[in-house]
């Protein structure tokens, strides 16, 4: 719901990574995005189409590399993939659990030429 | 072609301003609430019923954010000492407030006047959860007519919450919440949560609520 803004960023970091390497056009861009994060690819994608246009990323291909939901356990450390709630350790039964992974989002590399 | 590592978080732009807001915040000595919740939960009523108990014990500004419209702000500025309303119809999004709003905020409030400020973000459970606004203290209203599943369902914003209030207690013989499942399934996620049973409409538990903002607050000044 909040991809426009986000992509915005995207786009500008994109651009001054690309500048500084002088670079002269971005061919892809490589994105990882947790999956409890509140993004959703099509949509930056979309907004990535219109804001990218005249810019040195016009035209880049987005790549995305989805992040599952990963918790630890708070009580004996296990760290495991929550499926159904409640979110419960597989290995002690506690519900204590912290985030550790899922709400990633970041440009982890963009690739150019 | 060429691979450049980046690894760049992309809201970082979102979050050096945040930090700005507070340190703006923290010089002043003014203390901030970021209220959130889904549509219809109760930030207002808990806002006006906030200001009219701390009157005379903290001067306190709102921030009111809403998709359109004054109607809130209408709603405290007599009990508030200043009110600023944000609306975001106007801004690249609409479905939360983001550090850059309260940035522009902030510079029309009289910060030396001020002890407290409660934000009031959009209605909304998901977008609000990722934006710092520079705020010192997280609050979630969840309301019994919506279901004891909110935090299941949308864990992010109760595993960053300080404090969750239940709202809307009067209505607990008329509806199926089961508040102690609803309170396991965010303390396993956040064990160090505030939990406060509220009405805004019978006053219970509005005194427990305000004395801990007046306590937090006290403590950072």
């Amino acid at each position: 719901m909040h991809e426009l803004g986000v992509t915005e960023n995207i786009v500008n970091i994109i651009s001054a990574k690309a500048a500084e390497a002088q670079a002269g056009k971005v061919l892809k861009v490589n994105l990882v995005v947790g999956e409890l994060s509140g993004f959703v690819p099509d949509c930056i994608q979309f907004y990535f189409d219109t804001l990218s246009k005249g810019t040195i990323a016009e035209g880049a291909a987005l790549h995305f590399e989805t992040v599952p939901p990963e918790l630890r356990c708070r009580s004996c450390a296990t760290v495991f993939q929550p499926h159904d709630a409640p979110w419960t350790c597989p290995k002690c039964g506690s519900q204590g659990t912290e985030i550790s992974k899922g709400r990633e989002l970041y440009i982890e590399s963009v690739e150019v030429e | 072609m060429r691979k450049i590592e980046v690894v760049q978080n992309v809201m970082e732009a979102n979050e050096v301003i945040a930090k700005r807001n507070r340190r703006l915040l923290d010089e002043h000595g003014v203390f901030a609430i970021n209220i959130m919740s889904a549509p219809g939960a109760g930030k207002t009523s808990l806002i006006l019923e906030t200001l009219r108990q701390l009157k005379g014990k903290l001067d306190t500004a709102v921030i009111e954010g809403d998709v359109a419209s004054t109607v809130d702000a209408e709603k405290v500025q007599n009990e508030a000492k200043s009110v600023v309303q944000i609306n975001t119809q106007k801004m690249p999004e609409s479905c939360s407030l983001m550090a850059v709003m309260i940035e522009s905020a902030l510079n029309d409030m009289p910060l030396n006047d001020l002890d407290l400020i409660l934000i009031e973000n959009v209605g909304n459970l998901i977008c609000p959860s990722e934006f710092a606004l520079g705020e010192h203290r997280r609050l979630v209203i969840s309301s019994l007519p919506e279901g004891d599943d909110k935090p299941i369902k949308y864990p992010l914003i109760f595993a960053d919450a300080d404090a969750v209030i239940i709202n809307k207690m009067d209505l607990l013989p008329h509806v199926d919440f089961d508040i102690a499942a609803f309170r396991r399934s965010i303390t396993g996620l956040n064990p160090k949560v505030e939990f406060f049973e509220i009405s805004c409409k019978t006053g219970e538990g509005i005194e427990e609520w305000c004395s801990w903002v007046l306590n937090q607050a006290k403590a950072r000044a």
